[in-house]
């Protein structure tokens, strides 16, 4: 290779096809760095997992190359890669104990018998199981289960750490506490790691950048803040949070804003992220929080009048479901803060937001 | 299953005429097993129960019989021989048919069915064919009347039974240990000895008995197959309850229900480990 790989990890134009037709993976370019914590999030089917198990040499690249700290991988077995891994149902070995568990990547390394309890130990205090070393994998919970799954990954110090939805069998409460676990464990031992996920708030919460797969490609990658807040495409923001999705064409563009007219009637002002230019088809994407509920006068340049429909309270914020433009699934939150607006059913209201939080985006996902 | 306080006639009577039903099927399959026990205490040499016997009178039993197998010279040959022929032949039978199940439970493996109905026919196949067409191929390249041939012949009987139980072992296992195993550095070697094989270690050892059991039992193989040096012990009481009618036979078949009796335990704690170690997985 000419140009040389100066990521941590790259994926260069890898291709993945399982029967020799369809691209499971298509053209897959990624750069991740040391020390960083990469999600690789997307619907189930989108590919995310597949480049997860050609990382970890379980899958052959049809296409492309793989490099791990500067060399190519594509050629080298699972066993001489050095990457741990943690898998969705932990694939803890039955018939050992939690102690023995942990010390097998050790033994196969033939690390002395003195430093491998000591680091045995020392794994399994890191993830707060002291005292578990000489019970079953069967006698523990799923919570400790997965414990015991993310040391024995780690217990080796690989050069990369792989976690195929490891949270996705744990009941919600356990799986926000290991995610703050796992989280805190990679800001400590600085260790590079791959985590694919289909759940957006888990990897929201854990992720330094996020790839949003879709289809087999990257849809895009960005800091978890940049991903739900500046969504380069209409599946990105649909798949990230709660979003309204409004259709329309392209009426004028005029630098970084543009003017859209909707379907149902109405002209607003959106910021053109993804559009083709005048006359084409676009869909307006506006999260429910940025929604202002009778603006003053004069305060957004987007107003427009609209029916509540349904009120759900929520505690922290209610929820309102309003009919604007003739699309009844558009969706205010209203924060319960002092002096918020109490709304009934089948009240008129004016609703506003400014053209900064309106993105106008490829009009490809309708549904 | 007790009955409940709540029924009737009816049911009462199917509750205990089916009992009763299940104790005349075991009374069935068991009596001419059991029948022969008492009768090898025989102090006669007959194959029937001596007045005294039925009096329970002390002198009317004796050990003799069993004095007999270990005094008699061909008895003797017929244990050593059937011992080392089934001792080979379960190693043959286990190695190959453990290998043969893991290769057969890949999941892209190609001709699954046709390659597992090769590897079980001679578990469908009438056995005196299976007799017949070894001794006529063993024969021409010179396997005939040695023990080679014969360990080769018990070998492939065995090894449809070590297929069958390793291979139903292997439906409950969990690949992503292997695939585990791998990404912790150990080699396919490694995680085969280390992962795979104690987690197949039950259904192993059960094929591997019957195995042994089906060598131990054969008969048919061995008329066509064993020269008189390669005599076992069924071959030796067939040959007994034709030539030599002593109740030496009736001896060596009560030693040999006691083999399969222990053989059979052991299977039965092997299977109950087994399930222990699921259900803790499953927990």
């Amino acid at each position: 290779m000419a140009n040389s790989i100066e990521a941590y990890v790259s994926f260069r134009e890898v291709q993945k096809s399982y029967d020799g037709e369809t691209l499971v993976v298509k053209n897959l370019n990624l750069d991740i760095e040391k020390g960083e914590f990469i999600t690789m999030l997307g619907p189930s089917g989108s590919g995310k997992t597949t480049c997860l198990m050609m990382l970890a040499g379980f899958e052959p690249a049809t296409h492309g190359e793989i490099y791990l700290d500067g060399n190519p991988i594509n050629n080298v077995p699972p066993h001489k890669r050095d990457i741990g891994m943690v898998f969705q149902n932990y694939a803890l070995f039955p018939h050992m104990t939690v102690a023995e568990n942990l010390a097998f990547p050790l033994q196969v390394r033939k690390a002395p018998k003195e430093e491998t309890t000591q680091r045995v130990n020392r794994a399994l205090d890191m993830v707060q199981l002291g005292g578990f070393g000489g019970r079953r994998p069967g006698q523990l919970s799923g919570g400790q289960q997965q414990r015991v799954a993310v040391a024995r990954a780690l217990v080796f110090d690989p050069k990369l750490v792989l976690m195929d939805e490891p949270l996705g069998a744990l009941d919600k409460n356990l799986r926000e506490q290991m995610q703050y676990e796992i989280k805190h464990i990679h800001e400590n031992l600085e260790v590079t790691v791959v985590y694919v996920t289909h759940d957006q708030s888990e990897a929201l919460t854990m992720s330094n950048r996020i790839a949003v797969f879709d289809d087999g490609v990257i849809q895009q990658l960005a800091a978890p803040d940049v991903l739900y807040e500046k969504p380069d495409n209409a599946f990105v923001a649909s798949f990230i949070g709660e979003n309204n999705r409004l259709f329309g064409q392209v009426r004028g563009v005029n630098g970084s804003g543009c003017t859209v007219e909707l379907e149902g009637g109405g002209e607003v002002q959106a910021l053109a992220v993804n559009i083709d230019g005048q006359g084409t088809e676009t869909t307006l994407s506006l999260r429910p929080e940025r929604v202002v509920i009778n603006p003053t006068n004069g305060s957004v340049p987007n107003v427009f009048d609209a029916r509540v429909e349904e009120l759900i309270y929520l505690g922290d914020h209610v929820r309102t479901r309003v009919n604007l433009c003739g699309h009844d699934d558009f969706i205010v939150k209203v924060p319960n803060a002092a002096g918020h607006a109490h709304l009934k059913p089948g009240e008129q209201v004016k609703v506003g937001w400014m053209a900064e939080d309106c993105r106008a985006l490829d009009a490809s996902v309708r549904t | 299953m007790a009955l409940p306080p709540y029924a009737g006639a009816g049911e009462r009577a199917w509750y205990y005429g089916f009992r009763f039903f299940c104790g005349l099927v075991f009374l069935f399959l068991i009596a001419p097993i059991l029948i022969i026990v008492p009768l090898s205490f025989n102090a006669e040499p007959y194959f029937t129960f001596t007045p005294g016997m039925l009096s329970l009178s002390p002198d009317a039993f004796s050990l003799r019989w069993y004095e007999d197998i270990f005094r008699n010279e061909q008895w003797i040959q017929a244990v050593q021989n059937s011992v080392i022929i089934g001792v080979s032949a379960t190693i043959i039978a286990t190695a190959l048919g453990t290998l043969a199940a893991l290769g057969l439970s890949r999941p892209f493996m190609p001709f699954r069915t046709v390659i597992m109905g090769l590897l079980i026919s001679p578990m469908i196949v009438p056995i005196i064919i299976s007799a017949a067409g070894m001794y006529f191929f063993y024969s021409n390249v010179g396997l005939a009347q040695t023990y080679p041939g014969l360990i080769l012949a018990h070998a492939a009987l065995g090894t449809p039974f070590v297929v069958i139980t390793v291979t139903a072992t292997l439906v409950g296992f969990d690949h992503s240990l292997t695939r585990a195993s791998a990404s912790l550095g150990a080699s396919p070697p490694t995680t085969f000895f280390k992962v795979i094989v104690p987690l197949i270690l039950p259904g192993v050892i059960s094929g591997g008995l019957f195995a042994f059991i089906t060598s131990f039992d054969e008969v048919v193989a061995v008329l066509f197959l064993s020269g008189p040096a390669q005599t076992t012990i069924p071959r030796q009481m067939w040959s007994g309850i034709r030539e030599q009618i002593s109740p030496t036979i009736l001896a060596v078949a009560t030693v040999l229900i006691c083999v399969s009796i222990a053989l059979l335990a052991t299977l039965e704690l092997l299977r109950r480990r087994n399930e222990r170690m699921r259900g803790i997985r499953a927990a």
